[in-house]
């Protein structure tokens, strides 16, 4: 069976482990980095970027999240995920993981009141998927590898880059749980090659 | 097509926050301390609680100044307190960007009666509760997000205990009731009715409970988290602490892993000296700021 881990530091975790075991997978928050060897995927969730960072730094997650990546196995940022996943940030913010080939900006839609939900196409996942960004970032620019997968007013807010998965928006605040799906199904696919 | 200021957007906003530690600060030093400890937010005052207590006399919203000198020093979301039923402050913090408002008991209320209605902002808001009405009629109201109420700038636990205690138990009590028995629950706690039914049904309030008012240690916090709360506001406790970086560090720690004791121990050694704390049998009427609204 699929498990799929939740980074429980710090931010929403419980709505994700809820939207996971809506799509029939069992769902499990990380707290401890020996964690990572019982889940096949881990989803890093909305909260606040910098105290994310501050308790991986303490907890020492950095590199064995980095390495539980390039092993091959899924992960999905959501928010505060996507910012711990890109390669670059601007305002010569400090890298966190660095494992997407993404350029970020943080609170780039503003402050809370500029906070707001629309309606989203996102390619090959699912049609208008109600997005809640909340002091959202997004993405500013893509590598050649990234595939662009949803935009809102012409900025980049969902992409994929292999086993990586990043939105600027909270899936797991609503019960649409499409794009949770996807994630999913990259871990199952994953699981099947990583066992042959 | 998009839409702000949702149910969804604000109280959203307040499960971000979840698992975290929001710091009340004077200026944009501390603000930067708070941030670098691990803070989710911080609450850009004039005075702490504890000073407001010490200072007397009418307690109210920060000058802008201040709230827009953290705002300018710190990346994590700037909230800042308005006083209960004052209208036009919370318009002012809310022109000004701030990213929640507390619309507080610990500053002295403009309204002895009525709250704002909160659900006409953009913007969200925190109340303080002491019990499942307070709680139903600040949501009702608009708040996003509550806060037990505890004694503010006491540096004692005990009421916040208390207040949380009580919300959980009132929650724990209402899933047994039937229908028409809640409806005169309702009636008694002045709470309404079909957020009551919500309640029931879902075994939970509809937005977060954080734990406030007379958290002094890294045990406080975890004790709070333990009790249920979603996460803390520490007033006083960390700049009336001797080393407040440390402090502020050892309260975050102890928030996330409130359930690892051998961690808090360690968390806990050496801290130097916690605010000094306040016996609530010494108070009288007027010092008790919970009181100040219903």
């Amino acid at each position: 069976m699929t498990t799929i881990g939740v980074l429980g530091l710090q931010g929403a975790f419980r709505e994700h482990i809820r939207s996971v075991e809506a799509t029939g997978s069992k769902a499990i928050v990380v707290k401890r980095k020996e964690q990572l060897e019982e889940i096949d995927g881990l989803i890093i969730p909305g909260g606040e970027s910098t105290t994310i960072r501050r308790l991986i730094d303490r907890y020492e997650f950095l590199e064995p999240i980095r390495q539980f990546g390039e092993s091959g196995k899924p992960i999905f940022g959501t928010c505060a995920g996507l910012i711990l996943l890109a390669s670059e940030i601007d305002g010569s913010y400090d890298v966190h993981l660095g494992v997407m080939d993404i350029k970020v900006r943080r609170n780039a839609f503003g402050r809370q009141r500029e906070s707001f939900e629309a309606s989203l196409d996102i390619e090959g996942v699912a049609d208008d998927f109600n997005a809640v960004f909340i002091r959202a970032p997004y993405i500013e620019g893509v590598g050649g590898n990234t595939k662009v997968l949803a935009r809102y007013d012409g900025h980049i807010v969902a992409a994929q880059q292999d086993q990586y998965l990043a939105c600027s928006f909270h899936p797991e605040l609503t019960d649409d749980h499409r794009l949770t799906e996807h994630f999913v199904k990259m871990v199952e696919e994953t699981n099947k090659t990583l066992a042959l | 097509m998009s839409q702000t200021g949702t149910d969804r957007v604000k109280r959203g906003m307040a499960e971000m926050q979840k698992g975290g530690v929001i710091m009340d600060v004077v200026n944009a030093e501390q603000a930067k301390i708070a941030e670098e400890a691990g803070a989710v937010a911080v609450m850009a005052l004039e005075r702490v609680p504890a000073d407001i207590r010490a200072a007397g006399g009418v307690a109210r919203m920060a000058d802008p100044t201040i709230v827009e000198e953290v705002m300018n020093a710190v990346s994590i979301p700037v909230m800042a307190k308005a006083r209960i039923g004052h209208i036009t402050e919370a318009r002012v913090l809310e022109a000004m960007g701030v990213d929640y408002i507390d619309e507080s008991e610990v500053l002295t209320p403009a309204d002895e009666i009525y709250h704002i209605k909160k659900d006409d902002y953009t913007v969200p808001f925190v109340c303080g509760c002491r019990n499942l009405g307070e709680a139903t009629r600040r949501i009702r109201e608009g708040a996003s997000m509550l806060r037990t109420k505890g004694e503010p700038g006491t540096g004692n636990i005990v009421e916040a205990v208390s207040h949380m205690r009580q919300v959980q138990s009132q929650i724990r009590h209402l899933r047994g009731l039937s229908e028409d028995e809640v409806m005169v629950y309702a009636k008694e706690n002045g709470a309404p009715f079909d957020l009551l039914m919500e309640i029931r049904e879902e075994g939970r309030l509809p937005v977060v409970n954080f734990a406030a008012g007379g958290i002094a240690t890294p045990a406080d916090a975890s004790l709070m988290m333990q009790l249920g709360a979603d996460g803390v506001f520490v007033g006083s406790g960390i700049f009336k602490s001797n080393n407040p970086e440390k402090f502020a560090r050892a309260i975050v720690e102890a928030t996330t892993h409130y359930d690892d004791y051998k961690l808090i121990g360690e968390l806990s050694k050496d801290l130097g000296t916690a605010m000094k704390g306040m016996e609530m049998s010494n108070l009288t009427p007027e010092q008790r700021m919970q009181d100040r609204s219903q």
